[in-house]
């Protein structure tokens, strides 16, 4: 608690909200340690995402933006959040959901029903676009047919297509997802961890994909995942918060817990991870793979056929195991052997299949 | 997964290859060296994935052909140079004291061996930072120590080695008790418990420069070993030091005066403790560390990380070795005449690529690490203002936040506490980056000295 002992020297007497010094605190916010009113903290807490979005120029007026809506935690208060900034601040944004149906009976059917009633509290327009009409699969059936290991590598490809087609269908020129400052923090570990250079040049940025089809921008970058709870938790908003059948987060490894460690030590790490990983000092020539497009869906893909349509490609013909781990050779070729590569990283992260959060 | 590096020990690509092997090679294999194939190997039974793997000549041969690679490809040590080993007692300096004692010991030998005598041996010293001024409590652990210390030196000899035993307040002043005084209050005006043990981590390294200096030496070798290293890239990365973090990385180091070493680099701890089981190097632990600040947690998240997957620690150090490494981080070109020419020539300098646009001149006072320019930008708007605010300007974000305290009176205090070195450096500072601006404009200006105008 180091950062709370300089903190704990005020003087005592009747507390009130050390920034509008009326009300009487009722939280202690987890990013600066701050004893504040309610009112301050929604007000912190959305100007803040304001300034992100601003200072970074995520938008331009005129926009239409399909922001990731999973009905879980982070993407319900970023919906709320942003329609709520939109209309104060006059972005001039056409907002948009864009949820995605892997089909998991029990979990995706009932966040969806979440994502539902959102579309009606916030009047945001939603579209969902669902595995089983882009790929002709479910996730349940999936599962029945591959077993559990494994089976985030397909759900976590698929997602990737299936929002830019969601996107696409939409009309829309940006997506915006609910990373949080956590889940960015947690990546620039994970990437020193791997050793994955080129990797931990880019997961830093706010905005990716820009020479892709559909830009993504995360407006939560620097928002703590406590306060997104927080926030949802005050507001009382309508989310949903139970974890994928198929990747229960029970053990959410590592990284997550480390850095959840760190925070209670100090509130700051987090910040001072994510900053420290836009300042590394990393060369600009990394050899990027060069982007065309696959020859079988048209998806942009750096080699014949996209990752999409390989795994599909195994599925359909009954060989799951396709596409799966490292490649070797050349990687659209015929049966692929499966490495454990898949396999060793998992222990030291947490979301393996982002549970909707994109 | 195999991490296909030299330097990684854990032993995972040889691994691999024994699998291939092993329809030919059978049962009897395991009882003898992997290497040389004659030899019992050793087993330590402490868990390592490469235990009883290679016997003992092959594996000491290992841990010290990466010393010496180390040493040999970045120009460490020269025949011309004196070297000061800093020595802690713990394991990892205490091999890097062996490893330079024998290296040392070689040289001797082809010294008297050769007819022209034309390669001088390089001369080598040993510095103790006593710390008994931070910790009061530990006083007589430290005295039976320094007393331990100075046997385990004498008994490496010859050549003979000079022993320098330096109280950590001497960077305060000559003085000892105002000095020690200083350095009390200034470690009790810092509120963060990591920020302290930063602060004396680095008060720590300029008592060894100043020892290095004054006493004529011209190499520091510190011997940090990969598992240190790897802690450090986490640290440093959970303190928002992103941009630094590559200066402090490498092999060589030469920002200081007397360019820093690190030839233990390249190797993981556990070979360390191994080695000094083997050679019987007794080694002496002070408890000088807190148990609950961001280092301790991050060091053992990365023992931790280290038991899933033996060769973690190394791929840590090989992520952020892929980070540009700043000007410095090579030994400066010297023209020596006591080294002949061929030799000189003969001498291999990692040719690091750095990119040379990317050059800083300033760097934070406390902590000596390159500021990044977004960092410290609002340097020159404090031209005529208290010290203190000149400090604070100075700082790199992560000394503001863990080393000095946040108002205004107390920074004052704080500030008159510092050593004068890093009081003199803010001042330098300013001067520097005056300089860096006139540069930028020289091709405009037509005096070569504003007083001139006048």
């Amino acid at each position: 608690m180091e950062a709370g002992e300089a903190k704990s020297k005020k003087p005592r007497g009747p507390r009130l909200c050390c920034i509008c010094n009326q009300r009487r605190p009722v939280l202690k916010r987890p990013k600066t340690l701050q004893q504040i009113c309610r009112e301050c903290f929604y007000e912190v807490f959305e100007e803040e995402i304001h300034q992100v979005i601003v200072k970074n120029r995520l938008f331009k007026s005129g926009e239409r933006v399909a922001i990731g809506a999973s009905g879980g935690k982070d993407s319900t208060v970023l919906a709320y959040v942003l329609s709520e900034l939109n209309r104060r601040h006059n972005y001039g944004l056409d907002l948009f959901l864009l949820s995605i149906d892997e089909g998991i009976t029990g979990y995706r059917d009932d966040s969806l029903e979440t994502v539902k009633r959102n579309e009606v509290q916030y009047g945001l327009p939603l579209q969902i676009v669902s595995y089983k009409d882009l790929y002709g699969w479910t996730m349940d059936e999936i599962v029945k047919m591959i077993g559990l290991k494994n089976n985030c590598t397909f759900c976590g490809v698929f997602r990737r297509q299936a929002l830019d087609r969601g996107a696409a269908l939409l009309k829309v020129d940006k997506l915006v997802t609910g990373h949080n400052a956590d889940d960015i923090a947690e990546t620039v570990l994970l990437n020193i961890l791997r050793g994955d250079i080129a990797r931990l040049s880019r997961c830093t940025s706010i905005t990716t994909g820009e020479d892709g089809p559909i830009p993504r921008c995360k407006p939560f970058k620097y928002t703590y995942e406590k306060e997104i709870v927080m926030y949802a938790y005050f507001k009382k908003l309508d989310y949903f918060s139970t974890e994928c059948i198929y990747s229960p987060n029970a053990y959410r490894g590592f990284a997550r817990e480390f850095i959840k460690d760190l925070e209670r030590l100090r509130p700051r790490a987090i910040l001072d991870i994510i900053k420290s990983g836009e300042d590394f000092r990393i060369a600009t020539t990394t050899k990027m793979p060069e982007q065309g497009t696959c020859e079988r869906c048209g998806y942009i893909s750096s080699q014949k056929w996209c990752k999409a349509c390989v795994l599909l490609e195994g599925l359909n013909r009954g060989l799951p195991k396709m596409g799966i781990g490292r490649p070797r050779g050349n990687l659209n070729g015929d049966h692929k052997k499966v490495t454990k590569a898949g396999a060793t990283a998992k222990s030291i992260e947490s979301k393996q299949c982002g549970s909707l959060d994109f | 997964m195999a991490c296909n590096s030299s330097g990684c020990e854990s032993g995972c690509y040889d691994r691999e290859k024994e699998n291939g092997n092993n329809v030919d090679g059978g049962v009897n294999q395991e009882s003898v060296c992997v290497k040389c194939k004659c030899n019992e190997p050793m087993t330590f039974g402490d868990g390592g994935s490469d235990d009883g793997r290679f016997c003992t000549d092959c594996f000491r041969n290992n841990v010290f052909g990466k010393f010496r690679l180390a040493v040999t490809s970045h120009a460490m040590i020269t025949p011309s140079d004196n070297v000061l080993v800093a020595f802690s007692g713990g394991s990892s300096s205490r091999v890097a004291l062996q490893f330079v004692h024998e290296l040392q010991i070689k040289a001797l030998k082809n010294y008297e061996a050769s007819r022209d005598r034309s390669l001088p041996v390089f001369g080598v010293g040993v510095a103790f930072v006593d710390e008994t001024a931070a910790f009061p409590t530990l006083s007589k652990e430290m005295i039976d120590a320094i007393e331990w210390i100075r046997s385990t030196v004498s008994s490496l000899s010859p050549p003979a080695k000079d022993l320098h035993v330096v109280p950590i307040e001497s960077v305060f002043g000559s003085d000892s008790l105002e000095a020690r005084d200083k350095l009390v209050k200034l470690l009790d005006s810092v509120a963060d418990d990591t920020g302290k043990e930063d602060l004396l981590q680095h008060l720590k390294m300029l008592s060894l420069q100043k020892v290095a200096s004054e006493n004529g030496y011209n190499r520091l070798v510190v011997g940090s070993c990969t598992s240190r290293i790897a802690s450090h890239v986490l640290t440093a990365t959970v303190k928002g030091r992103g941009y630094s973090l590559s200066a402090d990385i490498q092999h060589v180091d030469a920002r200081w005066k007397v360019p820093i070493v690190l030839p233990l680099r390249d190797c993981v701890r556990q070979e360390i403790t191994r080695l000094c089981v083997l050679d019987g190097l007794k080694t002496v632990e002070l408890a000088c560390r807190s148990q609950c600040g961001i280092n301790d947690l991050v060091s053992s998240f990365v023992a931790v990380l280290q038991e899933e997957n033996p060769s973690r620690e190394c791929t840590i150090v090989r992520t952020a070795a892929k980070l540009t490494p700043f000007y410095f981080n090579k030994i400066p070109e010297t023209d020596d005449s006591n080294v002949p020419l061929a030799t000189q020539r003969r001498l291999k300098r990692f040719n690091l690529k750095y990119d040379g646009s990317m050059t800083t001149e300033a760097f934070c006072p406390i902590c000596n690490g390159p500021l990044n320019r977004s960092d410290s930008s609002d340097l020159d708007t404090f031209e005529d203002c208290h010290e203190s605010d000149v400090l604070y300007a100075a700082c790199c974000s992560s000394c503001r936040f863990q080393i000095l305290p946040q108002d205004g009176s107390s920074l004052e205090q704080f500030s008159s506490f510092l050593p004068d070195n890093m009081i003199s450096q803010v001042k330098h500072q300013k001067v520097d980056s005056q300089a860096y601006l006139r540069e930028k404009i020289k091709d405009c200006l037509l005096l070569d000295n504003e007083d001139e105008v006048v």
